[in-house]
């Protein structure tokens, strides 16, 4: 497969990711205001950008359906909902002749969406689209693309993209998680706290497995180190690592090893550390290092198979 | 309300030459049964297929785009419902013609680019070739493979007013086009199941194939399984959408320039596996911008040291460097003479008669009668620097009088021709619009003529302009196999 297809293929599905992460966490933060809260609208909403890492170019000015705007509608802020389905499109659009056509008409259809002047004014409404639209076009992908090594890019892009984001997500609660020790949380805490799970999709999946009842350790340890749900951090890595590993075995690209040491060294960390272990460590320090490697791999993957010295793939 | 009553009532014919009508009320026998099956369907029938054929183009995303980063409206290349029809007897003579040209534009390219008998020996004067803006220096000497410089061609041929074919343009770079004539194809055949097969139109659907094997037939010495790619502009191409099309169908990979990459005068492609050879090119991207380091040093969509790749044999481009010189607007007027000249025969396809505003005779004749002519610029296309003399002003007609005179080798004159007229389905009724026909010549291990081509129509009334970009759209093309 050319490298500029997979280069395409990987930054198609980190924007789309993105985009509907962005939806979501806005869409749950618009839902906590209803509700009066200990804590105050502006550290909520500071909380929000730095979960998106202090995108540049847009400050908390007091308002948050100014914000939310802006997050959902600025085509000149490039973190901004509409930039990354415009990015993502765009890069659909160079291998167009690569992804199934209903994948093509799925994502361009978001795109005429999103990109018409006249947006409605139903917050909610549109970052439900967004969301809705995203998760078909991931069921579209599953069913219509073949399973080879364009489509393991496309879960590369996801689940890179999802681990750096839930790692975000974590490190941006810290504070508020571990504030009052040995506590049992109070109605508006506990919105909070279901906040964050469900800025994951993992409230009812947590339920399942802990019951109703939110402890920050029973939290850190489920979005962290759960084996089966999908935007867990173990999972996005386990799925990432078996997806770079499908694709070493189609290319048959020799010399993989400092990548798949990256991987694997991160895979092991999250299987087969307990949450006491980890709590025993500084757990900012804990999740900084895990986006780190998260970076690390990105920058591996393109120097093995996208932006490699020519003189190195005339070699070997 | 049936078809048949109101067809007629705005059909009205002129002088120039009717696909349908031999005379008023009288059809082209091969028109007859067209006719009578169009005439049977209800009005409401003949929208909704047509509303299905249109639905049926924008699903296959057979569209232009207008691309920004704020808008993207995409519009279907508008698309005629009656076929075109054209006679075996017809067809033989076209495909006949067309070979004979493409074999004698070949051979002239060669010469040209080698020993230069045909200059020597004064058939084209030296100066039609060395100033043509298309004549490539750079070319001289160099052996490409089975001396194929055209392998991929679409010549523009009209109909007199006598019915005759004549070629109009040769497109001996990079036609395009064909994506269009396959697509419009295969949406006829969902429409007009029965009527399509009543006629026994002869197939074009293996022209992918075709084009995959002539590719295949110039690979370089010594690569027997030649690794051919398609190199793209990219995706700010109009043309985008056919090349996509033509790499998925004959499934090769579509490239752009950042992809491919020359080491040791052998091309690569960058993929995920490692750097992969690359052996045919087929381009769509023009002489000027294909290396930087041999053409234009501003381009930034081809590969810097291609041609040197290409002149050390390593890989194939087709079609060759330097081919535009052939489908010059001023040499054209000696293409006949260049058939007499490498094949000893008479030209099957005549050109339309065309003065040269270096010859001072046909330049005289040209300013006294600039009002009849149509004067083209060589150096442009698409419509434009053209005037027309019919329908233009004495200022018009001075300037370009002025302009012939200082500089003779940019101009040629040629009569005011009226293309022939097909029956167009226009709101509810027939109408009459002007259409020409480009058919596609593959030249690899023998010359191939693809049974049909792309009849392109000027939409609007009375207009000859055919192009999309213009009011312009296509209809499906026939050849009926008795």
């Amino acid at each position: 497969m050319l490298s500029r297809v997979a280069d395409s293929l990987y930054w198609m599905s980190r924007y789309l990711e993105r985009a509907e992460h962005t939806a979501r966490l806005l869409d749950v933060n618009l839902n906590l205001m209803l509700d009066e809260s200990s804590t105050s609208a502006e550290h909520r909403w500071l909380r929000v950008l730095h979960t998106l890492g202090h995108p540049k170019g847009i400050e908390w000015s007091g308002d948050p359906y100014q914000l939310t705007s802006t997050l959902s509608h600025d085509f000149n802020l490039s973190a901004s909902i509409v930039s990354c389905i415009i990015a993502a499109r765009e890069n659909s659009r160079h291998v167009r002749e690569q992804i199934s056509t209903e994948q093509w008409h799925r994502l361009n259809s978001l795109y005429l969406e999103v990109t018409k002047p006249n947006q409605s004014d139903d917050r909610e409404e549109f970052l439900q689209f967004v969301t809705d639209s995203i998760h078909q076009f991931q069921g579209i992908t599953d069913s219509t693309m073949s399973h080879g090594e364009g489509w393991q890019f496309i879960q590369v892009g996801r689940f890179i993209e999802r681990a750096s984001a839930t790692a975000m997500l974590l490190e941006a609660y810290h504070e508020d998680l571990w504030i009052h020790p040995e506590h049992i949380p109070e109605g508006n805490e506990y919105l909070e706290w279901m906040g964050l799970l469900r800025s994951a999709t993992a409230f009812e999946a947590y339920c399942k497995v802990y019951t109703a009842d939110l402890t920050p350790d029973q939290i850190l340890e489920f979005l962290l180190l759960d084996e089966q749900f999908p935007h867990s951090l173990r999972f996005a890595i386990d799925s990432l690592q078996s997806a770079l590993e499908e694709i070493q075995r189609e290319s048959g690209k020799t010399r993989a090893e400092p990548l798949h040491r990256l991987g694997g060294r991160l895979q092991s960390m999250l299987s087969y550390s307990s949450v006491e272990d980890i709590l025993r460590q500084d757990i900012v320090g804990v999740l900084r290092n895990i986006q780190l490697q998260c970076r690390a791999i990105h920058n591996t993957i393109y120097e093995l198979y996208v932006d490699y010295p020519i003189q190195s793939a005339l070699a070997g | 309300m049936q078809f048949a009553q109101m067809a007629l009532d705005n059909y009205s014919l002129d002088h120039a030459y009717d696909e349908m009508f031999a005379a008023p009320g009288e059809l082209h026998r091969h028109y007859e049964p067209l006719f009578g099956h169009f005439s049977s369907l209800p009005t409401e029938e003949l929208q909704r297929r047509k509303q299905a054929a249109d639905l049926s183009f924008l699903n296959q995303g057979i569209t232009f785009t207008v691309y920004g980063r704020q808008e993207g409206t995409e519009k279907i290349f508008p698309y005629d419902l009656l076929p075109r029809l054209i006679t075996a007897a017809e067809w033989a003579k076209v495909e006949r013609g067309l070979i004979q040209r493409i074999s004698a534009l070949n051979l002239f390219l060669r010469d040209i680019y080698n020993e230069g008998h045909i200059l020597r020996d004064g058939v084209v004067p030296r100066e039609v070739i060395f100033s043509c803006k298309h004549y490539r220096r750079q070319m001289t000497g160099l052996q490409v493979p089975r001396n194929i410089y055209i392998a991929i061609c679409g010549t523009d041929l009209i109909r007199l007013e006598d019915g005759e074919f004549v070629v109009l343009e040769d497109n001996l770079r990079v036609p395009s086009g064909v994506s269009y004539m396959l697509t419009n194809r295969r949406v006829m055949k969902r429409i007009f199941p029965q009527l399509f097969r009543s006629y026994n139109v002869r197939p074009i659907e293996q022209y992918t194939q075709l084009l995959l094997g002539t590719l295949r037939s110039l690979a370089p010495e010594g690569r027997p399984e030649p690794n051919i790619v398609l190199l793209s502009p990219g995706v700010f191409n109009s043309a985008y959408f056919e090349h996509a099309y033509l790499a998925r169908q004959m499934g090769i990979e579509l490239v752009e320039g950042r992809d491919l990459t020359v080491h040791d005068n052998i091309v690569y492609m960058r993929t995920t596996s490692g750097l992969r050879r690359v052996d045919v090119i087929y381009r769509r991207v023009d002489d000027d911008f294909i290396d930087p380091l041999a053409f234009r040093p501003d381009s930034i969509l081809g590969v810097a040291g291609l041609f040197n790749a290409y002149r050390a044999g390593n890989v194939t481009l087709s079609n060759a460097i330097g081919t535009g010189v052939a489908d010059d607007k001023a040499l054209y007027a000696y293409v006949p003479d260049i058939i007499r000249y490498y094949l000893n025969e008479d030209p099957v396809l005549k050109n339309v008669e065309t003065y040269l505003m270096t010859r001072p005779s046909e330049r005289q004749h040209t300013l006294a009668n600039l009002d009849k002519l149509v004067v083209k610029a060589v150096g442009e296309s698409g419509g434009y620097g053209m005037l027309i003399g019919p329908q233009s002003t004495a200022a018009q007609r001075e300037e370009f009088g002025r302009r012939i005179e200082a500089d003779p080798r940019n101009y040629i004159a040629q009569p005011t021709i009226s293309f022939s007229r097909a029956p167009c389905l226009v709101e509810n009724s027939l109408e009459p619009r002007h259409v020409d026909l480009r058919p596609y010549v593959l030249y690899g291990d023998r010359v191939t003529v693809v049974p049909g081509g792309l009849t392109r129509v000027a939409l609007n009334r009375g207009s000859l302009v055919v192009n999309s970009s213009q009011g312009g759209g296509s209809k499906d093309t026939w050849v009926l196999s008795q």
